[in-house]
């Protein structure tokens, strides 16, 4: 929100709709809401803490509105910078010309245990090792955006993008029927197309399409049965799947099928026993040796994770730079790297002030909140960054945008972020909303849903105001 | 369709018809605990036996173990909980195969037995009995009404029937002294109580008085759980709905297994026995040898298909 009281334009059709609706109604609507998720069986999984395992993530129902020239900016930005990491993922795994000009110390990827030397000089189709590019941005006060982190592994929660614009559109028709608002369905069809454009070299034909997920245990579970069913993909286990005459076949009650591209929502170390972890159970064998004869196509590609790393991504302005020649659209959010021994003493000096992360964590576990840990905390976590201080990055704790939230029978303030997904294939594919995650807990920063974060419906808006 | 979702499909139907038959049969022993001089007999302990559960080497087990077996054990897969838990988990990780209403059905208070104590499940023995039978038959009705007729459909009916003839033949297996002939009577009288106990755990008891008249006899009662070919728990009539399924899948897929071969013989096998033949070579032995068969079936299936 901006100045007290007054409504940016883009959320005038947002508090007309609550003044209309009325206090009573909106909370009967947001019971109604957390019924219907439950029914669809939208949840996500949480074992070994007691309590249901399966948990609702809780849906507000003010939606987060982004105006078209806000958007129009962002998308550029989104797109620009999606580029230029699969551009640094190419480099890192062929000349590394970003490494020898030196922008960035070479054992960042040398030494990452992202990195993986067997993708050296694979040439994945289409060049592209990162297909869905999730990246965390949050409003920094006025229209300037900036990127809290980029996801190029597995990013989750688009699901969520869908199902919460249904459960809208289902509740509150009439703020839909003006056509102001514009569609998000197209992702299952944009996300279709970009794992067709990179079929491998071996599929002849129409690409038989697979989502590759470690089983109902899983968090995600729900998502990668849901984009299964969107795209038209067979939903897959490892174990349902093996590899011969450099292909991968999964075992169906008809006998052995060919499967030509996994769009693959497990980490790399449990892709192949042969090559990532011998003592594995998990994953198909000959999986890379497949992958990399060009029998079958993994999205995203083995080794992406690279991108993902806290530290990398400090560098991240300077690849757009570098390889897109364009200066950034979305600047960085400003980030201290603890491997610099200037950055290092003045995060240390610092630490109340500072929010500290691992450089290769993430879901929000094993971060310093510096501001709300108390000083036990930020003594504990101070010998662990002189223990290995390149292993982290701190940044300052942000004045993040809030946006109006229902909370307790009132419409309140809370921190939001926000991630859109953006599509690489022979084109990039970017559908006008995203994930707006939200800090239910007054005051909190902490968006992610298994720290009690919410989420809410995005809409990107056909003009600037829809009033 | 996936192995693995053939696999899910099948052992949920397995396991829905697991908790229903479980429930009846937690139903017969408290009945026969009800008539005088239960505790001199092993009442609890048949019930046991009949869902196939371990014997402990020493004791012999009574209501608490048997409700902590039959009904409570959150991990056992033959507790009425844990087949639950099991029917739900594998609708689960196929949720987009089933229709929403047999989703909902399995989701149905599904943590109704999470934490539950001996004291508050022996109190409310019946509810439990009666939610149990509830919540199999919503999910087949839901099944019955919303699934389309494809190979899906198929794979939990192919379950469902497999387990049934199990169960019936296990309640066989456990009393077929009650069901020997008079001439054949090992150990002298046999009660009414044991007869009519068998009946309900089978659901049958009406069925029975309007297909037979008159007074119990044991031979007609064998007949009933074996052979009738119109009472859904008999072991004919089971295997004969088992090969019905297989053929509609050997139709729909045009490819034919061992399980094909092996299930259209059991069905004849079936289909032109009669109690005459049975009690001639032996009650107890054919009952072993027609279990011994449907697991083998089972496996067969399980082969054929992957799984």
């Amino acid at each position: 929100m901006g100045p007290p009281g007054a409504v940016r334009p883009p959320y005038e059709l947002v508090a007309q709709w609550i003044e209309d609706t009325g206090m009573a109604l909106l909370d009967l609507r947001a019971k109604e809401a957390e019924a219907l998720f439950r029914r669809v069986g939208i949840t996500f999984a949480v074992y070994g803490e007691g309590g249901d395992p399966e948990r609702l993530i809780p849906f507000d129902l003010v939606p987060r509105v982004f105006g078209r020239s806000e958007w129009d900016r962002l998308d550029r930005g989104i797109r620009q910078r999606a580029s230029a990491l699969n551009a640094f993922l190419y480099d890192v795994y062929h000349r590394r010309e970003f490494l020898r000009a030196g922008h960035m110390p070479e054992d960042l990827v040398l030494q990452n245990p992202a990195f993986l030397p067997q993708m050296i000089g694979f040439d994945p189709p289409a060049r592209v090792y990162s297909h869905v590019v999730g990246i965390d941005l949050v409003r920094m006060g006025g229209d300037d955006f900036a990127v809290l982190e980029d996801n190029c592994r597995t990013p989750s929660g688009v699901s969520y993008m869908l199902e919460n614009r249904e459960i809208m559109m289902r509740m509150f028709p009439d703020l839909f029927s003006k056509g102001g608002i514009r569609p998000v369905d197209t992702y299952a069809e944009d996300l279709r197309r970009t794992l067709e454009d990179v079929a491998p070299p071996a599929c002849k034909g129409q690409p038989l399409l697979a989502v590759l997920t470690p089983g109902p245990y899983n968090s995600a579970y729900y998502e990668h049965s849901f984009l299964a069913d969107q795209i038209g993909a067979e939903l897959i286990e490892a174990r349902d799947l093996f590899v011969r005459d450099g292909r991968v076949w999964r075992r169906t009650t008809r006998g052995p099928q060919v499967v030509d591209v996994i769009y693959r929502r497990i980490d790399d170390d449990f892709l192949d026993p042969l090559t990532f972890r011998p003592d594995s159970l998990l994953g198909i064998p000959g999986l890379m040796h497949a992958y990399l004869s060009g029998g079958v196509t993994i999205c995203s590609a083995p080794g992406s994770g690279i991108a993902d790393d806290k530290a990398v991504y400090t560098y991240v302005p300077e690849m757009i730079r570098f390889y897109l020649g364009e200066e950034p659209i979305l600047p960085n959010v400003q980030t201290y790297r603890l491997s610099d021994t200037d950055d290092c003493a003045y995060v240390l000096e610092n630490l109340e002030h500072l929010v500290v992360k691992e450089v290769d964590g993430s879901g929000g576990y094993g971060m310093l909140i510096g501001p709300k840990a108390t000083v036990q905390e930020r003594e504990a976590y101070r010998k662990r960054i002189e223990a290995d201080p390149a292993g982290f990055i701190a940044q300052p704790t942000l004045d993040l945008s809030t946006t109006p939230t229902l909370c307790g029978g009132a419409i309140g303030p809370r921190h939001v972020d926000f991630r859109p997904y953006c599509l690489v294939g022979k084109q990039i594919r970017l559908t006008p909303g995203g994930l707006t995650r939200v800090a239910l807990r007054e005051g909190s920063l902490v968006v992610n849903s298994s720290q009690g974060g919410g989420v809410k419906d995005t809409w990107v808006l056909t003009d600037d105001s829809l009033c | 369709m996936l192995s693995r979702t053939a696999g899910n499909l099948y052992w949920l139907g397995r396991y829905v018809e697991r908790a229903d038959a479980t429930s009846r049969l937690l139903g017969m022993g408290a009945r026969m605990t009800l008539v005088p001089g239960a505790s001199s007999r092993d009442d609890w302990q048949s019930v046991l036996d009949a869902a196939g559960v371990q014997r402990p080497e020493t004791s012999v087990s009574g209501r608490p173990e048997a409700l902590q077996a039959l009904l409570l054990n959150p991990d056992s897969g033959s507790s009425i909980h844990s087949c639950m838990q099991l029917a739900r988990f594998n609708g689960r990780a196929e949720r987009t195969a089933l229709t929403s209403a047999m989703w909902d059905a399995l989701n149905d208070n599904w943590r109704r037995f999470d934490g539950m104590d001996y004291r508050a499940a022996s109190r409310a023995l019946p509810d439990h009995i009666d939610f149990a039978q509830r919540w199999a038959g919503a999910f087949r009705g839901a099944m019955d009404t919303t699934m389309l007729r494809n190979d899906r459909y198929g794979f939990i009916r192919l379950g469902s029937h497999v387990e049934r003839a199990a169960m019936t033949l296990r309640l066989l297996e456990v009393k077929y002294l009650v069901l020997l002939p008079e001439r054949d009577v090992i150990g002298g009288g046999r009660d009414l109580y044991q007869w009519t106990s068998l009946l309900l755990a089978s659901s049958g008891l009406r069925a029975y008085h309007h297909l037979y008249k008159g007074d119990f006899a044991p031979w007609n009662i064998a007949d009933l759980l074996a052979l009738n070919r119109t009472f859904p728990r008999s072991v004919a009539f089971c295997l004969h709905e088992v090969n019905t399924t297989l053929a509609g899948l050997a139709e729909a897929y045009g490819q034919s297994h061992p399980c094909h071969e092996m299930s259209a013989a059991l069905d004849t096998k079936l289909s032109t026995a009669t109690m005459n033949d049975i009690f001639a070579d032996g009650l107890f032995e054919w009952v072993s040898e027609t279990l011994h068969d449907v697991l083998s079936l089972s496996n067969l299936i399980r082969d054929a298909y992957g799984f």
